[in-house]
């Protein structure tokens, strides 16, 4: 299509129409449900979130009351341990980090010029993830069952069921599935900034926020799996009586400490980048300006997610650990200020060199800065291991992690939603309402937080119920308390101004006068996401690039049109953004939804001992995967098609170009990361018992060795069909993916003949070692499902020779399944065994 | 020397390259973690002249040091004039370039904060 063709308006209105068919959003009061369109999906995710918000706040409230007067009876003892746990884990799981997802769900398409993200029904199975397990973990406070052991869970007295009742179920495995649901949003959000940007848009002109979007999913993919690592040991401690942290049995609850701050403390960060990458956004607009320093920002945002993953221990200062190793980690937690504090200066410099319009969202930037500043100094502090001894575990760091957080994450979070209401509803926030809002937060904030360093400094630890008189820090818990009213007054000011919303008129596009891509959205929003596919210059289009919004909204860049009726958009190469295919997106589906439903109802069933119901909600769920999956890789009506300007792609890649190959690959990611969790714990056994597996039965050479010696040639004769398949070998290719299912069947007899005479309850070493092989025969299940998968869509037609997208991805789990079968049959089979 | 300069320029850059200095960071990190750990826990004392830590630094600092003069030639690729930052190659390389530069400057800070309390502290208690 050369240019001309788009000065015809009746040709753009047909495009329009066509492009309008194609997105309308599903109707009816129930299938309106099954939208999985990015804007509809990220504005529910987000209100949901912002609502867990609300809702853990109120219960922050009854602790401050709760804590206004010394030796108050408000609440008891129980019901304040639910308090604190809940309102914890609700801010972390069930706000901080769904909410980063969520507004990348309706960002990242609009910053990255594309109509959607590569998975729609992915983030709309994230979604509903979310939801199910945030109302089964919030919803336990009401049943009296919430979880009471600090958002930490620290064994043994959670992992002690006469201790502790069924929340700490509910905690475990509720927030598994919310883990879920966070790595399949990271793995999407990756996928979409390395594949699914504009032409032109080469790394170095990406927005920054795509840049901090990136980095924080990464960091999900390294942080989140051995957390839920830890769960399953956790779990299989609680229902099955394996001694993982029992010290009686040669465990250690040590280990849960390392595998929960593995992810803790990244954690942290992972909530703090994209707050952060809110002010890379609106402080350029602000300043008029490109932002300063561009690659010092690149450098600090990978900076700090590197030394985030050495700072774990520093929250296991007073555990008695060598003191050579706390210093190693009190380096690195002093080294991540560097970072920090030049993504700070690079914000200032923006600032100073620009022409500042102080609007409400700059308002609550800089604000939340200061607070910030106040928050990281304390860090430092609390970095240095003999302060740690006298802070830990008081007041202190209440007041510390509240002024990093609510300085890092909740106020930046609010300064987006005054910049980014506009391009979500049309409308802008009340400019009156905001300043007010901020300043009654900024003042609460600090009223509530600051004299917690001093009652910490007093003596005040955390997680009490109530307090002494004598001990004279009732003024200044009533200060904390009365501070809370006020933060909680402000955010009330806010929820009435978004209240208020819909009775406003629309407001002008990009009222702020934005030069990034997201701002080319219309008032009117249409379901598109893009009216075309703009072609990239600079890091500022619609500042720098001349008639850039109206080439866009002509149809004048890729494509235009939808012309055979699906939604379509592109896929570019990693570096350069170069375009290499067109992809079809998913469409309104129930499956995403059903497949949440049918995963919960593992969990939530698994919670409460239904053990048979649970098991037929996993065949049910597996049904689910399988048969969503059906639909997908299709072989287009067409080899390629014209995205405009003389350009055809094609329609279907397989490889590494594929967002369906990296998608498997970053989960695999995942998926490695969690077994490095459980083999850690393997050695980290090892290393504190002098004698560890002496006098247990063992699971021998041979069983091991067989075991591992059918999987690896499992593996290979997956490569091998791969490469006849390519080859056009058609049956051979079949019959070596059969032979690949039936020797992948019989290592898992293999593996498990191991274990016989291994009693998992008698030992941590036995126990060690049936988690091992239960996870290396479960991927080895997996491996076969994923066989008989392939080998049914090469039966159905729906991949041949040409289009083998499935083989290609499935080889990628194997390659990563035969690493697992190679480290754990090794380790168990050989590392007692030869004496060390 | 005029060689080495041209072959380090001519080097292609990736992401991949971007993370090399961190991660060569991240390496001697948990390198210097598990002999501690290990030698602490096994020996029941941290190694009395801890000969592998220091070869173990000075391998991690040169990595690092090497991955930095490379950007650092890289960076130095003559091509558009400043502030190079528009679509073309050579400006994308040179954005590579320069963050890992800088990424080589952070890494190398925090190596030595790393081997720093070994010099002071020289037992586990």
């Amino acid at each position: 299509m050369s240019l001309h063709t788009q000065d015809d308006p009746e040709l753009r209105k047909a495009q329009e129409e066509r492009l309008r068919e194609v997105w309308k959003p599903p109707s009816g009061w129930f299938f309106r449900w099954t939208d999985v369109n990015n804007n509809r999906i990220g504005v529910w995710y987000t209100l949901t979130a912002f609502g867990f918000m609300l809702f853990a706040g109120v219960l922050a409230l009854i602790m401050r009351t709760q804590l206004a007067v010394p030796e108050n009876d408000l609440v008891s003892a129980n019901t304040f341990n639910q308090l604190f746990t809940l309102h914890g884990s609700m801010m972390m799981f069930l706000f901080a980090v769904p909410m980063f997802e969520a507004v990348s769900i309706i960002l990242l398409p609009q910053l990255l010029g594309a109509r959607d993200l590569p998975f729609p029904r992915l983030s709309a199975f994230g979604y509903w993830s979310f939801l199910l397990g945030g109302v089964f973990v919030g919803g336990s406070i009401f049943f009296n069952a919430a979880p009471d052991g600090g958002w930490f869970m620290y064994p043994p007295l959670t992992t002690r069921t006469d201790l502790s009742g069924l929340g700490a179920d509910i905690w475990m495995l509720g927030l598994s599935f919310i883990e879920v649901s966070s790595v399949a949003a990271a793995v999407e959000l990756i996928v979409g900034v390395l594949k699914c940007r504009p032409p032109g848009m080469r790394l170095n002109l990406m927005p920054l926020y795509a840049w901090y979007i990136l980095v924080v999913a990464v960091m999900i993919l390294f942080a989140f799996p051995p957390l839920i690592a830890g769960d399953l040991l956790f779990e299989m401690e609680r229902l099955l009586g394996w001694p993982f942290f029992d010290a009686a049995k040669g465990g250690d609850p040590l280990l849960w400490q390392h595998l929960f701050w593995i992810f803790g403390h990244p954690e942290v960060y992972i909530v703090f980048l994209p707050s952060i990458a809110l002010f890379a956004m609106l402080i350029p607009t602000f300043a008029q300006r490109h932002l300063l320093g561009y690659p010092w920002i690149v450098l600090a945002a990978v900076g700090t997610a590197f030394l985030s993953f050495g700072l774990w221990v520093h929250h296991m200062f007073a555990t008695g650990l060598p003191k050579i190793s706390l210093a190693f980690f009190s380096a690195a937690s002093e080294a991540v200020a560097i970072p920090t504090g030049v993504q700070i200066f690079a914000f200032i410099a923006t600032l100073w060199a620009g022409k500042v319009k102080w609007s409400t969202p700059l308002l609550y930037a800089s604000g939340s800065l200061a607070v910030f500043v106040i928050g990281g100094l304390t860090g430092v502090m609390v970095a240095i291991a003999p302060f740690d001894w006298q802070a830990h575990d008081t007041y202190f760091v209440v007041a510390h992690l509240h002024y990093v957080l609510i300085g890092g994450t909740l106020l930046p979070l609010f300064g987006g939603l005054y910049y980014y209401w506009p391009l979500i509803t049309g409308k802008k926030l009340s400019d009156r309402l905001g300043r007010i809002a901020f300043w009654i937060m900024f003042v609460g904030v600090n009223l509530t937080f600051f004299p917690m360093h001093l009652s910490g400094l007093e003596g005040m630890p955390r997680r009490v119920f109530t307090y002494p008189a004598d001990l004279n820090i009732g003024w200044l818990n009533l200060a904390s308390t009365l501070g809370s009213y006020l933060f909680a007054t402000g955010v009330a000011v806010l929820v009435v101004d978004l209240a208020l919303s819909p009775t406003r008129k629309k407001a002008a596009r990009n009222p702020w006068n934005a030069g990034t891509l997201e701002w080319l959205a219309l008032p009117e929003d249409e379901d598109w996401g893009i009216r075309s596919v703009p072609l990239i210059e600079s890091r500022y289009p619609i500042w720098d690039q001349p008639g850039f919004v109206a080439k866009v909204d002509e149809g004048r860049f890729f494509l235009p049109d939808a012309e055979e009726g699906r939604r379509e958009t592109i896929i570019t190469s990693v570096l350069d953004a170069k375009p290499v295919s067109v992809i079809r997106l998913g469409t309104p589906s129930v499956k995403p939804m059903m497949t949440a439903v049918a995963l919960g109802a593992v969990f939530i069933l698994t919670t409460y001992h239904l053990y048979l119901l649970a098991a037929l909600s996993g065949v049910a769920t597996l049904a689910c995967v399988l048969w969503w999956l059906w639909d997908t890789a299709e072989i287009p009506e067409k080899p390629e098609k014209g995205i405009g300007h003389g350009i055809d792609l094609p329609l279907y890649i397989s490889g590494p170009a594929a967002p369906g190959w990296w998608a498997m690959f970053i989960t695999m990611m995942a998926d490695a990361t969690a077994f490095s969790g459980l083999v850690f714990g393997y050695y980290f056994y090892w290393t504190i018992h002098p004698d560890f597996g002496a006098g247990f039965d063992r699971p021998g050479v041979y069983w091991p060795m067989v075991a591992l010696a059918l999987s690896l040639a499992s593996w290979a004769t997956t490569v091998a069909a791969r490469e006849l398949n390519a080859r056009a070998q058609v049956l051979p290719a079949r019959m070596l993916l059969i032979a690949g299912a039936v020797l992948a069947g019989i290592s898992i007899f293999a593996g498990l003949r191991g274990l016989s005479g291994l009693d998992p309850k008698a030992n941590v070493y036995p126990a060690i070692v049936y988690v091992l092989v239960i996870w290396t025969v479960a991927h080895a299940a997996v491996g076969v499902v994923m066989q008989l998968y392939t080998l049914a869509r090469s039966f159905a037609g729906r991949m041949t020779p040409t289009h083998d997208a499935d083989l290609r991805n499935i080889t990628v789990y194997q390659h990563f399944f035969a690493l697992t079968a190679l480290v754990a049959y090794l380790t168990i089979g050989l590392f007692p065994e030869a004496g060390l | 020397m005029r060689r080495l300069v041209k072959r380090a320029r001519s080097l292609r850059v990736t992401l991949w390259t971007l993370i090399v200095p961190p991660t060569t960071w991240a390496v001697h990190f948990l390198f210097s973690y598990l002999w501690a750990a290990v030698s602490c826990a096994k020996l029941g004392e941290w190694a009395r002249f801890p000969t592998a830590f220091a070869i173990g630094t000075v391998i991690a600092l040169l990595v690092i040091v090497a991955a930095g003069l490379i950007a650092w030639q890289q960076a130095r690729t003559p091509g558009e004039p400043a502030p190079h930052d528009s679509g073309t190659d050579v400006d994308r390389l040179r954005f590579i370039a320069y963050s890992t530069l800088l990424l080589s400057g952070l890494s190398f800070i925090a190596v030595v904060f790393t081997a720093a309390p070994v010099i002071v502290l020289s037992d586990c208690r």
